[in-house]
């Protein structure tokens, strides 16, 4: 009865108003055990596709369906029942800044779970040991750094040990030590737990050497999609210039402006 | 450990606050008197309440002993009717008689009782016969000058 | 005679009233979802304690200060302008009827507001920004229930608390310039102001307005936090919002209620 697809994502699309369309005609699916990353420039409609396949927003067309039920059939109940097997990690990890480590990590398990505390403690302490950050569960966000808030962002949003994790930008920011510990935590937490993961990413180099697929978006439709390697070899133009980072090709340097020798008025 | 000192400061918090308003209603407010026991009832007819206002006191020899509980217009006698609550632990005989007095010469009103001399007390619902009306002010001025006037003048008075 | 300025102008005015509305409108929507939503905070009492630390115990310093040093002024104040018409054992009436009446609840609100209420705006408005609510939106932990709620209560429990002690410690202030430090006979003090003050028309008046005013100014600050735009310039500037809009409010139901529970004319 279960399918192999995790997530199965048909037709959608989703717009704010008539004028602006956000994305248009997305077709995609993502196998169980799997880590998928959605690439696209800033502003290619990569987060709102995440914000749909969470629920937080309902597609205008189409159908995002997450282990057999479809996100637009769900109420506030349903949403929420899902989101608890959904683990996010947010661009700058959004961690609660007036929680300890410990409290943040725990979180979840204090709100969802009857859990006794020392059952918590231990729970939690195996988390941050994944993440090596077990020694600092008595700090504060603030007194964190930039990769070690996001390695613990990454311990809490496994904490109830998702089917899904999804990852907002998780390589932006960081220095490139951070960079390799998050970006082999991904894929071990991804196999340690057997979740799913979709990594949201413009970090191609790092992205392309641990995830299983790629879909490639632009301006709100998917272009391209294919394993790494596909990917690399690829002769699509569009896909080519953001895979290796050139500055000018389909994607224009320039901003859609005048004529240059008019706008100097040569002419 | 932290947990524990922000509870505590919190128990502070709630009981310096619980305190406070402890303080307002006993030390400030006049709880302490009359709100603590039980009363009863009594009822006086007056021709002129003057700017007597309910919650004013009921004194007797200066001690207050209860509270004009409300003001209302008889409209079978034309007077009006004032109830009061008097604290159950003073009686009073059924000839007391109660007056509206003014404490000091511009201060607020009360009602002043008269003890009588009749053995038996006042009751629950019981009505006071025996009422002097409020001084008012202007008549007690507006007789002196008609008297004054008179006897300066009588045959002026006389015509 | 119009020119295209004052037609935009108008429509500007317009446009702010509207727009006003609206926000008003959301605004209580709001409200009524915190409202409903409190279930979770009443379960769990120790949410409602974290933020009374925060709301309540901090202010505290700032409240009793001013409260000393207003009562105190007020016997000064109140001593010369009664010495006049020689009645000076009336100081007690008025120190504690200005206060319980109308100063304890309506400086306390003030001070609350930019105290309690602004920081409560701030923390919102940065956890919008920094996405700990979507984060928890998305973690399935309703940030209405989990972060606004409790701190909802804290407000309307700790506002008519910090306006008692504001009353109490002011009075003592009036009590220490009056009979301590002027004169003024203490047992006259105490017995006219015992006199006076009515439980029910003045301490209870006086309780109902902190708690109004208790719920205006949390509703504030809290709506603002939440509706703030996710950035610094937005959070600041909903910071200021709060303090100007609450104060504004506090004073405007001030006299609203001072119309409804005035008596005697």
């Amino acid at each position: 009865m279960a399918s192999d697809n995790l997530i199965e994502i048909s037709g959608v699309g989703y717009s704010y108003d008539k004028r602006r369309t956000i994305l248009s005609d997305i077709d995609m699916v993502i196998p169980r055990g799997k880590v998928v990353a959605i690439m696209g420039i800033s502003g290619s409609g990569k987060t709102t596709l995440l914000r749909l396949i969470g629920g937080a927003l309902k597609p205008t067309q189409g159908s995002v369906k997450i282990d057999g039920q479809f996100t637009h059939d769900l109420d506030r109940e349903g949403l929420y029942r899902m989101r608890r097997r959904m683990g996010m990690l947010f661009q700058f990890g959004a961690l609660f800044t007036d929680l300890s480590v410990f409290d943040n990590v725990a979180f979840q398990m204090r709100e969802h779970t009857d859990l006794p505390e020392a059952m918590i403690h231990d729970l939690v302490m195996m988390k941050l040991h994944a993440v090596g950050l077990r020694g600092a569960h008595h700090l504060m966000p603030g007194e964190l750094s930039g990769g070690m808030a996001r390695r613990v962002a990454l311990a809490r949003s496994t904490a109830l040990d998702p089917m899904l994790i999804m990852y907002d930008e998780p390589f932006t920011g960081l220095d490139p030590i951070s960079l390799g510990v998050i970006r082999n935590l991904v894929r071990k937490l991804n196999d340690a737990l057997g979740s799913t993961s979709i990594v949201v990413t413009h970090d191609v180099q790092e992205a392309l050497d641990v995830v299983d697929y790629v879909y490639y978006l632009s301006e709100g439709v998917m272009v391209a999609h294919g394993t790494p390697d596909e990917l690399r070899a690829s002769k699509d133009p569009l896909v080519h210039q953001f895979v290796w980072g050139e500055a000018d090709g389909p994607v224009a340097y320039q901003y859609p402006s005048k004529d240059f020798s008019e706008e100097l008025e040569l002419v | 450990m932290e947990r524990s000192t922000l509870d505590l400061w919190v128990g502070l918090f709630v009981i310096a606050g619980i305190a406070a308003l402890t303080i307002l209603a006993l030390r400030v407010g006049n709880m302490s008197g009359i709100a603590s026991g039980k009363s009863y009832q009594l009822t006086a007819q007056f021709t002129n309440i003057g700017g007597l206002k309910p919650r004013a006191a009921v004194k007797s020899s200066g001690v207050v002993v209860g509270r004009v509980e409300a003001i209302n217009f008889d409209n079978g006698k034309f007077m009006a009717k004032v109830t009061m609550n008097i604290d159950e632990r003073y009686k009073f005989p059924t000839d007391t008689s109660a007056s509206i007095l003014t404490a000091g010469l511009l201060g607020e009103q009360y009602i002043g009782f008269e003890a009588g001399a009749e053995d038996k007390t006042l009751a629950n619902g019981d009505n006071i016969q025996l009422t002097q009306s409020a001084v008012v002010l202007e008549k007690l001025i507006s007789q002196f000058m008609f008297s004054k006037a008179a006897e300066g003048d009588p045959s002026k008075a006389a015509k | 005679m119009f020119n295209r300025g004052s037609i935009i102008n108008i429509r500007g005015i317009g446009h702010h009233i509207v727009d006003g509305v609206l926000r008003f409108g959301y605004s209580a929507r709001f409200i009524a979802l915190t409202i409903l939503h409190s279930g979770t905070c009443f379960r769990r009492p120790r949410l409602i304690v974290r933020e009374l630390y925060f709301t309540g115990v901090l202010s505290l310093i700032i409240i009793l200060v001013s409260g000393l040093f207003v009562g105190m002024v007020l016997g000064f104040q109140g001593y010369q302008t009664l010495k006049i018409y020689g009645s000076e054992s009336a100081l007690g009436v008025l120190v504690a009827l200005s206060l319980v009446r109308e100063l304890g609840p309506v400086v306390s609100a003030l001070l609350f507001a930019s105290r309690a209420g602004s920081a409560m705006t701030a923390e919102i408005g940065l956890m919008k920004a920094t996405e700990q609510l979507s984060a928890m939106e998305m973690m399935a932990v309703d940030p209405i229930a989990r972060v606004v709620a409790p701190r909802f209560w804290a407000g309307v429990i700790s506002m008519p608390l910090l306006a008692a002690m504001f009353s109490a410690m002011g009075i003592y202030g009036g009590y220490l310039i009056g009979v301590v430090v002027i004169g003024v006979d203490q047992g006259s003090f105490w017995s006219q102001m015992q006199s006076a003050v009515d439980f029910r028309e003045d301490i209870v008046n006086g309780v109902i307005k902190s708690v109004v005013f208790g719920i205006a100014v949390t509703w504030i600050a809290l709506f603002e936090g939440y509706d703030a735009p996710p950035t610094a310039e937005g959070v600041s500037g909903a910071t200021t919002r709060t303090v100007v809009t609450s104060s504004l409010a506090v004073l405007g139901l001030d006299f609203i209620l001072t119309a409804f529970m005035f008596r005697g004319i």
